[in-house]
């Protein structure tokens, strides 16, 4: 029933979220939503700039998106709002990316396919950059993990521990950075954020600790990959938007559930 | 264990334009309860989260003794709602400790019995025991409290402040403690710091409270005390024992 295409876009899926997952739970805990979208906008300066110079487009979004993500991090540091900056600098590089991809008049660029991804068109190169990007986050996550979250608790607390909480939290600017670069052809820019956040969300509703969050965050993912792809499969519905869509109903339900619960 | 667990050394301290910390020479030893007063904005969170490193000095220097463990309680912190915790899990955060170490922990602070609770389940009494009891988890050579009695009522203070002086004697550690609630911090300090930007004045609680100086300073029951530290923060009671006069007047807030 199943074709080819449909297994590649399915462990393309699942291999975004192996990072978004405990990615995600930080986005969530440390209140970093717009950051998230905010580097994936930039994504499009990225797109822009690596047809202009014929290089791989993964290397030219991971490039902008790493120096976006570094410098509103060093930016913010000096007390700069974060909001504001995340504002400027992120709508800044969408719309010089557009700018930028008007110029290229001998290209020819569906610049839809980077906005809402095309997870159908997904081939063996790409599942391997999305699977290496992802365990390579994973690795750093199961790495930092313990020193992230006390830092994420609070940074006061790693510091008098003898941790260097900022280090720590430009560990998990860059894997963002790396995420939406391996993510970008799954579900394009604009509905990486919700990768991210959505599955987070919808496990915080069952979990009474960090690590259990993050594991359900990836349950979550997985299965809004897979009713996603079966659904737009069905409805002859995009796919990307409809993996969303699938997070977005199990959100609903498991916090009804949860609200059902209680009382 | 020779020479002190940590020392600040000609340190000073500049967030923005605004000088905070100015020339602070300080030195806490083992097995002694230093306690740090002074007013609204007068540094002493600064001070403290310079000495943990936080907060790095713009002249001067920290040293800390090789392999000095700190067991530091925050005046305040705030976990997320979306960040789902126990008390346990905070309590093995950043290493996993066994359950008798957490039971034991959470007895000494207070809260036994409270491991898996949410964090955010907790009262503001309960939360400072659990940040307390985080603290004391690896036997810290030095303990740092900021404003650690706060959510307290009148004898939880009392009582939380005995229990400084027993975690004292239990585990020999040094302990830094900030307040402004100066009667009782007084009563279980080892010595005592005045901060205003500078160090105003330090010593032995009871030698000072004996000295004529200190009653020009402090005068003799808590609420000029407290009034005291409502001064005019670039005014230095104990070289103008006029504004001091004036200021004891005052009814605390």
């Amino acid at each position: 029933m199943l074709d080819d295409f449909m297994v590649r876009a399915a462990l393309a899926g699942i291999g975004v979220m192996v990072a978004a997952a405990p990615l995600g739970c930080f986005v969530v805990w440390r209140r970093m939503a717009f950051f998230g979208a905010a580097t994936a906008h930039a994504a499009v300066l990225g797109v822009a700039i690596s047809l202009a110079l014929s290089i791989s487009v993964f290397v030219g979004v991971l490039a902008v998106c790493l120096a976006m993500a570094i410098t509103v991090t060093l930016l913010a540091g000096r007390g700069y709002a974060m909001d504001t900056l995340l504002g400027v600098l992120a709508h800044a590089a969408l719309a010089v990316g557009l700018v930028a991809v008007s110029f290229l008049t001998h290209i020819r660029i569906d610049l839809m396919a980077y906005l809402f991804g095309d997870i159908l068109a997904v081939g063996h190169a790409d599942i391997g950059v999305i699977w290496g990007g992802s365990l390579l986050v994973l690795g750093i996550m199961i790495w930092r993990w313990q020193a992230i979250l006390l830092a994420t608790v609070s940074e006061d607390l790693a510091y008098a521990e003898g941790y260097r909480p900022f280090r720590d939290e430009l560990l998990l600017t860059i894997s963002l950075a790396i995420v939406i670069a391996v993510a970008i052809k799954v579900v394009g820019v604009l509905l990486i954020a919700a990768m991210l956040i959505i599955p987070a969300a919808t496990a915080r509703a069952f979990s009474s600790t960090p690590e259990r969050m993050a594991v359900g965050a990836g349950l979550i993912g997985t299965i809004a990959v897979l009713a996603g792809l079966t659904g737009s499969w069905y409805l002859d519905t995009p796919a990307g938007a409809t993996v969303v869509t699938a997070a977005t109903i199990l959100f609903a339900l498991v916090n009804i559930a949860a609200r059902l619960k209680q009382h | 264990m020779s020479g002190p667990l940590i020392e600040a050394k000609d340190v000073s301290v500049k967030i923005g334009d605004r000088r905070i910390l100015d020339h602070i020479e300080l030195a806490i030893n083992a097995k002694e309860i230093v306690t740090v007063v002074g007013p609204n904005g007068s540094g002493k969170s600064t001070l403290l989260r310079t000495l943990i490193g936080a907060i790095k000095p713009d002249k001067g220097q920290i040293k800390r003794q090789h392999g000095l463990t700190i067991g530091y309680v925050p005046q305040k912190l705030h976990i997320d709602p979306t960040l789902p915790m126990t008390v346990r899990r905070f309590l093995n955060l950043p290493r996993a400790h066994d359950q008798s170490t957490i039971d034991l922990a959470l007895q000494r602070a207070g809260i036994p019995g409270r491991a898996n609770d949410a964090m955010t389940a907790l009262s503001g009494g309960q939360f400072q025991r659990a940040l307390m009891a985080r603290a004391l988890l690896d036997t810290p050579d030095l303990l740092m409290l900021d404003e650690a009695a706060q959510g307290l009522d009148q004898t939880g203070v009392a009582d939380f402040y005995k229990q400084i002086e027993d975690i004292r004697n239990q585990l020999g550690c040094g302990v830094l403690m900030v307040s402004h609630d100066l009667h009782v911090v007084m009563r279980a300090a080892d010595r005592v710091i005045c901060l205003n930007q500078h160090i105003c004045c330090q010593g032995h609680p009871e030698a000072v409270t004996t000295d004529p100086a200190y009653h020009a300073l402090f005068g003799t029951d808590t609420d000029e005390v407290l009034a005291l530290f409502r001064h005019d923060p670039h005014q230095h009671p104990h070289q103008e024992t006029e504004s001091t006069k004036e200021t004891t007047n005052e009814t605390p807030t």
